[in-house]
């Protein structure tokens, strides 16, 4: 499991958690969901603090953050 | 693993029909995460408004009732004189809440009635297509304002928490912004003691949550998140203006 956990097909790819990252691990992915949108995925889980900043920006509720 | 963050509890577990990085998403988590906290998931019942958030009996997972524009605080106060062990809000825009529920909002503070109200100002009206609201700022283009708003011609936007704030029954009124994590974080411990205010039985409470628009502004959902903080907030200032404790304008 990873420490952050995105619902992909609620994503609707506002960028918001890209934004406010402080450790800016998190990317659009190249591919498309369902709605048509890029949904966010994790991409340097090695620096990810699991400070919960992105789930909490979310407005579509798609992430969940886990601690090790 | 431990887990950080997880989706509130009294959230439906699916999509809304918010455009990307509306804030409205953001609003509704935080009162479901507030009602979660409280374990008043079984006597909560909320009022939704005419506007974005009128398909909100859909998302929350929660007893729900649709109100006719503008008067949500009208429908609250009957659910709530009527089942008195509910715990009711009303959930409204300031297209809303400030311009045809402006009557009702205003007399349920003097009432004092004991409901929390979750006012999401974006400034403008969303779901009609960007006309200018009663909040829409000195300047701030709309539909209906091309040029930006002229205050010789439509007056300066209205503060509803400050005039909110000099009524007697009014509880807990207090402003917060969703429009970084710190102040969602400070938004969210507002409209936890906002429903705590009811809970204790202590009158009317109201939350304004600075909220953004990036369809009818114009702008990327971070954009329009700084432009929050560098127009609204200078003319929207935070902070709580009344408590059950006292405030700058208990009287």
């Amino acid at each position: 499991m990873t420490k952050v956990v995105f619902d992909e097909e609620k994503c609707k790819g506002c960028e918001l958690c890209v934004q406010f990252c402080p450790r800016k691990v998190i990317v659009m992915a190249e591919r498309i969901n369902a709605k048509g949108y890029h949904p966010a995925v994790l991409a340097d889980e090695e620096n990810c603090i699991s400070c919960g900043i992105c789930a909490r920006m979310c407005p579509d509720a798609v992430i969940e953050v886990f601690k090790p | 693993m431990k887990q950080v963050y997880s989706v509130p509890k009294s959230l439906q577990p699916r999509s809304t029909h918010y455009c990307p990085g509306c804030t409205h998403g953001i609003a509704h988590k935080l009162v479901a995460e507030a009602i979660d906290d409280l374990g008043i998931r079984d006597r909560a019942i909320g009022v939704a408004p005419v506007g974005c958030a009128v398909f909100a009996y859909d998302y929350f997972d929660c007893d729900f009732q649709q109100a006719a524009h503008g008067r949500a605080p009208a429908v609250a106060t009957g659910i709530k004189r009527s089942v008195p062990d509910s715990v009711v809000f009303s959930y409204q825009g300031d297209g809303d809440l400030a311009s045809i529920g402006a009557a009702e909002i205003v007399h349920a503070a003097m009432r004092g009635e004991r409901i929390t109200v979750i006012f999401v100002n974006n400034a403008i009206y969303g779901m009609t297509g960007g006309q200018m609201a009663p909040t829409t700022l000195v300047g701030q283009k709309a539909t209906t304002a091309p040029f930006g708003r002229q205050k010789e011609h439509c007056g300066s936007p209205l503060r509803v928490s400050e005039m909110l704030a000099t009524i007697p029954g009014a509880a807990y009124v207090a402003r917060v912004a969703l429009s970084s994590p710190g102040n969602v974080a400070k938004a969210k411990t507002a409209i936890r003691k906002a429903f705590e205010t009811q809970l204790a039985g202590e009158g009317f409470s109201l939350v304004e949550c600075l909220s953004t628009c990036p369809t009818n502004w114009g702008m990327g959902p971070y954009e329009a998140m700084s432009w929050l903080e560098e127009n609204m907030i200078p003319y929207y200032p935070l902070g709580e203006f009344r408590t059950p404790e006292g405030g700058p304008n208990n009287a």
